[in-house]
């Protein structure tokens, strides 16, 4: 278990828990992203905040401070998927 | 507001990035109205649509958003206004949801908060061309059927496709009614709901919808409350019992509403769409490139300096044909009223003069607007937040405060109109509030006139580049402590969250970015045009009275046998000096002594207030070298080179020392002297309340800066 902030670029990892009393939260939930969803960091902007994420078919920056108390599961190392086609 | 006509109103809402404008574009073939919302800046886009011939509707533009838990002021206009909560304006008769085709999950979560409304909806597939591209097959009658009935529509309004059957399944929607099905509630969410209706309807004595109430359930932003007027503390303990019990089901209340939509739509969705065997999207290949950690900071810069560029240089010529029209125009104007100098000097200088002014910022506006409008609509604009936010965040500003305050470096309208694009409120008045501290085009001629006269001849051009450079950088200096303390101690907007969506690449099309970049030069001129307009003649008239005809009579003894020229120079002078301005200028000058300003640079610092470059040509007036003068002008340099105080304890000595010049580039690189700026600082902010802060914010750091800067350079020098 490892907060967001710590994945590095390429990696993937499976969202364990978030905080749904933050407002980046409920953002980030109304996107789609709700646990045990995979999800990929893509990259680092190029002063290494924000975070560009993938999920659900998508690519969203969020910032680094805001992806701390994102927590993904890295063991479950599989590609992205996009739940809406199965 | 609600349009004359009673008719019937359509609302389409969606997603941002999923083509919503181009749409609404297609439906309504630009017959629009553009307004503003009440009390927000919100703007309301309308439009006339022909469903079938006879039948017309009126369709609303709502701003693009994901959810309806609303955070920011766009946002909360779209909740009010399909709830027909907004006043004057009618509750829309059905409403279109755009959704991006390539994406239907996510945009579908919009859809499905929205049919809890109960309104008769159509729900339009939009960028299929792209989904089909990539593979996507996607069953329209499937999901209308899984969805209640509720008409589905495939387009590409980029192609112009399908449009006509979104008119149809409008009209369907309106005849049959057309409800989206609903999501099915847990048992003590709806008993949740339900208390909390009935809570709030005794409490209040007004209706509360069951919309309302999952809006004051889920969400922790407070609107939906304020609007019923529901008490805090009735409300606290209601809602405390009510997401207590949605927390015995099961579901954290702060995350039932995603869930609980998500996992219907997913059950709704199984089997309409196939994905097949299609082209990757080209999207991820671009950004290893555009966002590359080496290559991406440097093609980034060569965008923006290709937008400025264009914005500084292209300008130019149009401004330029502005200008010698408005010159030829005053001629042609001037020559059959010599008789009657009042009214010539009222039309050339006051009226026309005034008029071409402001006409001169529209070149700009238009090519700002076109670059803006072509990065918005490609996807790059969010990248370029993307790359910049790091140096913004940390003074309360966000990555998209960068290309607003680029441009202020041309000048400060565009700049300010560009903030639009910033989402957050908060981050939004901050970068308005600084765009107007960059250094604009306007204040080079004082810059030029003041080192090409001052600084070069005495030090060399290498000090007068450097001079004009620091000249440039002062404004950001102030910018960003200013923009540090108004978000972390002054403004109360509660801050957003900086999750930005990196679309898809798109090519732009023409039509849609032409047709926004002329709504905002129309806005501009309608709005700021009238408040530059009325400044423009009262500093005329300030100027120009009283004219005493003996004043001319007395140059004409004192400078008995001189040429004409200097006569009309000498003249003009006079007249200046016993104007409302000249004497106004004469009582302030010891206000602005501190900064070792004399009484002729006083009034040319105060008659410059509505338009800043005013300052070399009244120059030009008071130091008696006629008008007209230019930054390059020899004469007027020779003039101020010899000026010198005749009175008090400098007397004797140069007026423009070099800290006296170094203080009048500092007053004018900060002050606030730019009444377009301040028009339109008011109307992007909602009032005058920002617009004067900013104004006098900004002149009082202008007098203090030149102040410290003179007192500082006389006692070095």
């Amino acid at each position: 278990m490892t907060p967001l902030s710590q994945l590095l670029p390429g990696q993937f990892g499976k969202l364990a828990s978030l905080n749904p009393e933050r407002g980046v939260d409920q953002r980030l939930m109304a996107l789609g992203l709700l646990p045990g969803m995979v999800l990929k960091l893509v990259r680092k902007a190029p002063l290494g905040d924000p975070l560009a994420i993938e999920f659900a078919g998508q690519v969203v920056s969020l910032r680094l401070t805001e992806a701390e108390n994102l927590i993904v599961d890295v063991a479950a190392d599989c590609p992205i998927q996009r739940p809406a086609q199965p | 507001m609600s349009s004359p006509e009673a008719g019937l109103l359509v609302a389409l809402v969606g997603n941002p990035n999923t083509g919503k404008s181009t749409l609404f574009n297609a439906l309504t073939g630009l017959r629009q109205r553009v307004g503003n919302y009440p009390g927000v800046t919100v703007a309301r886009k309308s439009g006339t649509c022909e469903l079938s011939p006879g039948q017309k509707v009126e369709l609303v533009d709502l701003p693009g958003l994901y959810s309806l838990a609303a955070a920011s002021p766009d946002e909360q206009v779209v909740i009010d206004a399909l709830a027909g909560n907004i006043a004057g304006d009618r509750r829309p008769d059905a409403v279109v949801i755009v959704a991006d085709a390539t994406n239907l999950l996510r945009n579908l979560f919009l859809a499905s908060q929205v049919a809890e409304l109960g309104r008769p909806l159509v729900l339009v597939l939009n960028q299929a061309d792209v989904a089909k591209e990539q593979g996507l097959r996607i069953d329209a009658e499937l999901l209308s059927r899984r969805l209640g009935g509720v008409p589905v529509v495939l387009t590409s309004a980029w192609k112009g496709e399908g449009i006509s059957d979104v008119r149809r399944a409008i009209a369907r929607a309106l005849t049959q009614q057309t409800a989206m099905r609903r999501v099915a509630w847990p048992v003590n969410i709806v008993g949740a709901l339900a208390d909390v209706a009935a809570a709030a309807s005794a409490d209040t004595g007004r209706p509360v919808t069951e919309a309302d109430a999952q809006r004051l359930l889920f969400d922790t932003n407070t609107s939906t409350a304020e609007r019923l007027g529901w008490s805090v503390t009735r409300r606290e303990k209601i809602l405390r019992m009510a997401r207590d019990r949605v927390r015995n089901s099961g579901y954290n209340p702060m995350a039932a509403e995603p869930l609980v939509h998500y996992a219907h739509l997913r059950t709704a969705l199984e089997g309409v769409v196939i994905e097949g065997i299609g082209k990757a999207s080209r999207t991820a290949a671009v950004d290893g490139l555009l966002l590359h950690r080496v290559l991406g900071p440097f093609l980034f810069a060569g965008i923006m300096l290709g937008l400025f560029a264009s914005v500084f240089w292209l300008a130019k010529f149009p401004m330029q044909w502005i200008q010698s029209g408005v010159d030829a125009l005053k001629g042609v104007v001037a020559a059959p009223l010599d008789t009657m100098p009042m009214l010539q000097s009222l039309l050339t200088d006051g009226i026309i003069g005034g008029v071409g002014a402001f006409l001169a910022f529209l070149p700009q506006i238009l090519i700002l607007f076109l670059f803006v409008g072509i990065l918005e609509d490609s996807g790059y604009m969010a990248r370029a937040a993307f790359i910049m936010d790091r140096l913004f965040s940390w003074c309360g500003l966000n990555g998209k405060s960068f290309v607003p305050m680029l441009s202020g470096f041309a000048c400060a309208i565009p700049g300010l109109l560009s903030t639009r694009t910033i989402e957050d409120p908060k981050a939004r008045l901050a970068t308005a509030f600084v765009v107007p501290f960059m250094s604009c085009s306007a204040r080079f001629p004082i810059y030029a006139l003041m080192c090409a006269a001052f600084i070069g001849p005495v030090y060399g051009a290498g000090w007068e580049s450097l001079v004009m450079v620091a000249m440039h950088c002062v404004g950001l200096f102030f910018a960003v402590p200013v923009a540090f303390v108004l978000t972390r101690f002054v403004l109360k907007v509660k801050p957003q969250p900086f999750v930005l969506e990196l679309p898809r690449y798109q090519m732009p099309k023409p039509r849609d970015v032409l047709w926004r970049m002329w709504q905002n030069a129309a806005e501009f001129v309608s709005k700021a045009g009238t408040i530059i307009f009325a400044m423009t003649i009262i500093v005329w008239a300030l100027v120009y009275f009283p004219r005493d005809p003996s004043v001319a009579e007395r140059v004409r003894v004192a400078h008995a046998g001189a040429a004409p020229e200097v006569i009309a120079a000498e003249t003009q002078a006079a007249y200046v000096e016993q104007s409302y301005m000249g004497r106004f200028g004469k009582a302030v000058q010891p206000i602005f002594d501190p900064c070792g300003f004399d009484w002729k640079i006083t009034v040319g610092v105060l008659a410059s207030f509505p338009a800043r470059e005013v300052i070399v040509s009244t120059l030009g007036v008071t130091y008696s070298v006629g008008e007209g003068a230019k930054a390059d002008s020899q004469h007027l340099r020779q003039a101020m080179q010899a000026a010198k105080w005749v009175e008090g304890p400098r007397t004797g000595r140069p007026i423009f020392s070099l800290a006296a010049v170094l203080a009048l580039m500092v007053f004018f690189a900060l002050c606030s002297q730019c009444g377009p700026t301040i028009a339109t600082l008011a109307q992007e902010t909602g009032g005058w309340r920002w617009a004067a802060a900013s104004f006098v914010t900004m002149t009082a750091m202008a007098w203090l800066a030149a102040a410290a800067v003179y007192q500082v350079v006389i006692r070095l020098a």
